[in-house]
């Protein structure tokens, strides 16, 4: 047994222990955590099958992006785990027997189906030094460039439908809309008043003060 | 003994089983929900990469590639419905969700 033997059963261990606790797991903040290290154990088997690139962008794009997003969210929401937790053990036997229907089923496929060589074949267009990103991109961006722009347009609907999905306007923050705003014209915010002219002011009659004044600098 | 492709099929289908059997346990719980469906794509993703590593054929791993696209597409659309279904109903419960029932 040599040593990608032993690292492949180490990883492929800690990735089926991490599934298993994300499906029982009674917090769900810990169920994604343990689904952040599942993603970076599948991460590492596929450098041992050489898929460098696709490695990496698994954990950027899962444990960077996606997950992120689903620790977000299961913190933000105030759940009731309890009441979610009702009946999971009433559906262990059916959920079990469909678990294992579906693992034999896909033993005796193994079993029988596949019959390949020993060993990796060689990638029949890669040189021993060319390596796993160049191979991808060469097929990505000519083959298949079509198709990445789709892919391309669907990330940009996801981004769309999510962001419409959960936008809301609270009622209680006080905001202008740019359109009326823009749209405003001068009547609606000048009022011209038409008043009757003003006379002018009568003359103030002094009299008892100049008296006064007047008696004081005769004392 | 070397690594074959059984071994990295095996995984697949362990990891697969392991997510329907999650899927049949926590059918109440949405989240938990979405997080076996990505555990299920993680396991087809791993028998695309094995066999194309074993056949010697890259178009594999582009089709993983697309994968990826797609599943974080379709994760980012489902924590906006659950968001959403959280602020309308107060929980996440998937019996609930029977307002189309009429």
């Amino acid at each position: 047994m040599d040593v990608k033997t032993g690292l492949f059963y180490l990883f492929a261990a800690v990735l089926l222990f991490a599934a298993f606790r994300v499906i029982t797991s009674r917090n769900p903040v810990y169920a994604a955590l343990y689904l952040v290290l599942a993603f970076f154990q599948a991460s590492a088997i596929w450098l041992l099958l050489r898929a460098e690139f696709l490695a990496i962008s698994l954990v950027l794009v899962y444990v960077g992006a996606v997950m992120v997003l689903f620790l977000f969210v299961v913190m933000m929401l105030d759940i009731d785990v309890d009441g979610l937790r009702e009946g999971f053990w009433k559906h262990f036997p059916l959920a079990a027997g469909i678990g294992a229907l579906i693992a034999l089923e896909m033993a005796a496929v193994l079993m029988g189906g596949f019959r390949l060589g020993e060993g990796p074949r060689a990638m029949a267009t890669t040189s021993p030094n060319s390596s796993n990103t160049l191979e991808l991109g060469k097929l990505l961006y000519s083959e298949y460039l079509y198709p990445l722009e789709i892919a391309a347009v669907i990330l940009l609907v996801a981004i769309i439908a999510a962001i419409a999905l959960t936008l809301r306007t609270r009622k209680d923050s006080k905001y202008v809309n740019p359109s009326d705003q823009v749209r405003v014209k001068a009547r609606d915010r000048v009022r011209i008043v038409q008043m009757p002219v003003t006379r002018a002011a009568e003359p103030v009659v002094e009299a008892p003060a100049a008296d006064a004044a007047a008696k004081e600098n005769k004392a | 003994m070397t690594l074959t492709l059984g071994h990295f099929l095996s995984l697949g289908a362990m990891l697969f089983a392991l997510s329907v059997i999650g899927i049949f346990l926590n059918r109440k719980n949405l989240i938990v929900l979405l997080m076996a469906i990505e555990l299920m794509l993680l396991a087809v993703n791993m028998n695309f990469v094995a066999f194309s590593h074993y056949l010697g054929d890259m178009h594999g791993q582009i089709f993983v590639f697309f994968i990826l696209t797609v599943a974080a597409a379709e994760s980012a659309i489902g924590l906006a419905l659950l968001v959403l279904l959280f602020r309308n109903k107060s929980n996440i419960n998937v019996d609930e969700l029977n307002s189309l029932k009429g």
